[in-house]
């Protein structure tokens, strides 16, 4: 066996002995997509409507017989028109639509419980765009890329942004730091092995390790979330190819500034889980943060991979609108690579 | 005689501390050197600049007639060293650790073994074992099988028996006679004054200095003279007593006694009589043997006056 393979061979060992470690790392990406996926989501299902109303018109039947057929939205009585608000009140109803008849003309009004914003403007918006089509002139509502509003769509990419950085940068980080506190990397160093061969050595079977990752994730995003990115697959994976790689490089670099592994770990949780999940783009949309707070975001690798992941998954779009993205990670993968390779090869 | 290892004027700080200050030595091909010291003397420093992983801020060192700073990538392939701690993989076997050292080195466990035999051997009954399983004495000889598997003609070793337990200890030294003997120079650091007598020259480190280098036999030599030891079921009174009585250089705790140096004109019957006067009447004071321990107490005091 050449040196290379054996200290591939060897991190392999340690990778698959941890069997506490391993089984964590491939069963955390399922569970944050299925939980992601399926039990937390922003959409706002079985809005509770009352109909408030005095008297009965054809009018009126046609708005009801509309309620009962939306999916979203569940009928739940019909009150007279003063009560609307103490149905709501006694939390009866998320939703009230008042409909009075004033010169012949129908006039209606949507009353919501915002105390959760998102399910109030989900419900105004809901029976705004139901009796939109009821209306004189109807207002034509195109969604584009994700019909059904799946919040799973505009999750995943952000979860596969952020399980690379964590396992990649602490994995790396934390097992070439604990080689440093082993005292095993200086038998290491002291053979005539090269050390970016060591430092290589450690990174493929890491690398080998993502890929696994990322092959599970991609299976149930495609299966069980059904997300339609057939098309783009290929793009899909180089370019999360990359980002592992960068990924790596990050854990690298970590490595090469601390001593010990718990100052790794902090390192690696503090510095990219944080900011990943608050500033990239993953839950909160950089549109509406602060300019400051953009700016700071632009830095962060996680924010261009589910940028690019999201219109490569849920647009499919081709390389050509994701040219940026792939420019700016590339750019940033170099940029990682040379200064931890740099650092970790300084003598003491 | 060639030397296998040749420091000069060696000086290593780390930020405010200086580990080494100006320290030369040299060991000759085939000995079996001791460098007896303190924790904190400096001794694992040396080491590291002899096996290429730190660079001197000054001074020179040479290993096998090689510089460490330009030639460390040859010294590599003909040293082997141990460092202080257990470090060898704990999730791998007994056989894997060898192995993969063994590659790394780009030899066979089978063309080294006859080398590691003598010490492989107990080892060799669980070969799939792993190494954090095994006791002190069992890590110990595994590490010291890794560390020869590529056949070093110099042997790093960085206090090997600490931790260990006295029998394995006596095993160890056992070991090094007999790599001594197949001709490998031996560079060994121990903080166990008792082990000195087992090596074929001695240095004794401190703060960074070597307080002075010669033979175990050389160096206990005159020590025993003016040199007694004293009891009283007072140790305390009895040091306290002794500490201030004139003709008594130095008076200190040395394992269940105190141990006297003192001038020549020293008389114990009399000191025990007026030990008697002064209230400690069952002082017992007779010439003691000298070892090791006692002239480096001598000659730590010595640097510090």
């Amino acid at each position: 066996m050449g040196i290379f393979l054996s200290l591939v061979n060897k991190e392999a060992l340690h990778i698959l002995r941890d069997r506490r470690t391993m089984l964590i790392t491939l069963l955390m990406p399922l569970a944050l997509l299925l939980l992601f996926g399926f039990a937390i989501s922003t959409e706002v299902n079985n809005v509770r409507v009352v109909v408030a109303l005095d008297g009965h018109s054809d009018q009126t039947r046609e708005v009801i017989d509309q309620l009962r057929a939306n999916e979203y939205l569940s009928f739940s009585g019909i009150v007279p028109a003063t009560e609307a608000e103490a149905v709501i009140r006694r939390g009866d109803a998320d939703a009230a639509l008042v409909m009075r008849q004033d010169k012949g003309i129908l006039e209606r009004q949507i009353v919501v419980d915002a105390a959760n914003p998102i399910v109030g403007r989900s419900a105004a918006a809901y029976l705004q765009g139901m009796m939109a089509g009821s209306a004189d002139s109807p207002v034509l509502t195109t969604t584009l890329y994700n019909p059904q509003l799946k919040s799973a769509y505009n999750f995943v990419p952000g979860i596969m942004g952020m399980i690379f950085i964590l396992i990649c940068a602490i994995m790396t980080s934390v097992s070439i730091v604990s080689e440093k506190e082993n005292g095993t990397m200086d038998l290491l160093l002291v053979s005539p092995v090269r050390p970016r061969s060591i430092i290589f050595g450690k990174l493929v079977p890491y690398f080998l390790l993502s890929c696994v990752i990322l092959a599970i994730m991609l299976v149930v995003a495609y299966t069980l979330l059904e997300i339609p990115f057939s098309a783009s697959v290929g793009l899909v994976i180089a370019l999360s190819l990359l980002y592992i790689v960068l990924s790596l490089s990050v854990g690298l670099l970590v490595s090469a500034l601390v001593d010990t592994q718990l100052s790794a770990l902090i390192v690696s949780a503090v510095l990219f889980m944080l900011p990943v999940i608050m500033l990239s783009g993953m839950i909160f949309p950089i549109e509406n943060m602060p300019v400051i707070l953009q700016w700071l975001s632009s830095v962060i690798p996680a924010r261009w991979y589910i940028s690019a992941m999201r219109k490569l998954m849920i647009q499919q779009v081709g390389i050509a609108e994701i040219l940026q993205e792939v420019a700016i990670l590339a750019a940033m993968t170099a940029l990682l690579l040379v200064a931890a390779v740099r650092k970790s090869n300084r003598k003491s | 005689m060639k030397s296998a290892i040749e420091v000069r004027d060696l000086v290593k700080s780390y930020s405010q501390v200086k580990a080494l200050d100006g320290i030369s030595l040299s060991v000759g091909e085939g000995e079996l050197f001791g460098l007896i010291g303190p924790d904190g003397a400096g001794k694992s420093s040396l080491y590291r600049i002899l096996a290429t992983l730190a660079a001197p801020d000054s001074g020179r060192a040479e290993v096998c007639g090689l510089d460490t700073g330009r030639e460390y990538c040859k010294i590599r392939t003909l040293v082997g060293y141990m460092p202080e701690r257990f470090s060898l993989y704990p999730d791998m076997t007994v056989m894997e650790n060898l192995r993969f050292f063994a590659t790394l080195f780009g030899v066979s466990v089978k063309e080294s073994y006859p080398l590691i035999a003598p010490v492989f051997a107990q080892l060799a009954k669980f070969p799939d074992r792993m190494a954090g399983a095994l006791s002190g004495g069992m890590k110990q000889k595994l590490a010291l099988s890794c560390a020869l598997i590529h056949r070093p003609s110099v042997l790093l070793l960085d206090e090997p028996t600490t931790g260990v337990d006295a029998v394995s200890r006596s095993e160890f030294w056992d070991m090094l006679a007999g790599l001594k003997s197949s001709g490998i120079t031996i560079l060994v650091s121990t903080s166990y004054m008792d082990e000195a007598a087992r090596c074929e020259r001695v240095a004794m480190i401190d703060r960074g200095k070597i307080l002075v280098t010669d033979t175990p036999r050389k160096l206990v030599a005159g020590i025993g003279e003016n040199l007694y030891n004293a009891e009283a079921s007072d140790m305390f009174r009895l040091l306290t007593a002794l500490r201030q009585y004139p003709g008594i250089r130095d008076c200190y705790t040395f394992g269940a006694t105190l141990h006297i140096v003192a001038e020549p004109s020293f008389n114990p019957a009399e000191a025990v009589r007026r030990l008697a006067a002064e209230g400690i009447g069952d002082a017992r004071i007779y010439p003691a043997k000298g070892d090791i321990e006692d002239l480096f107490i001598k000659l730590t005091r010595d640097e510090k006056q």
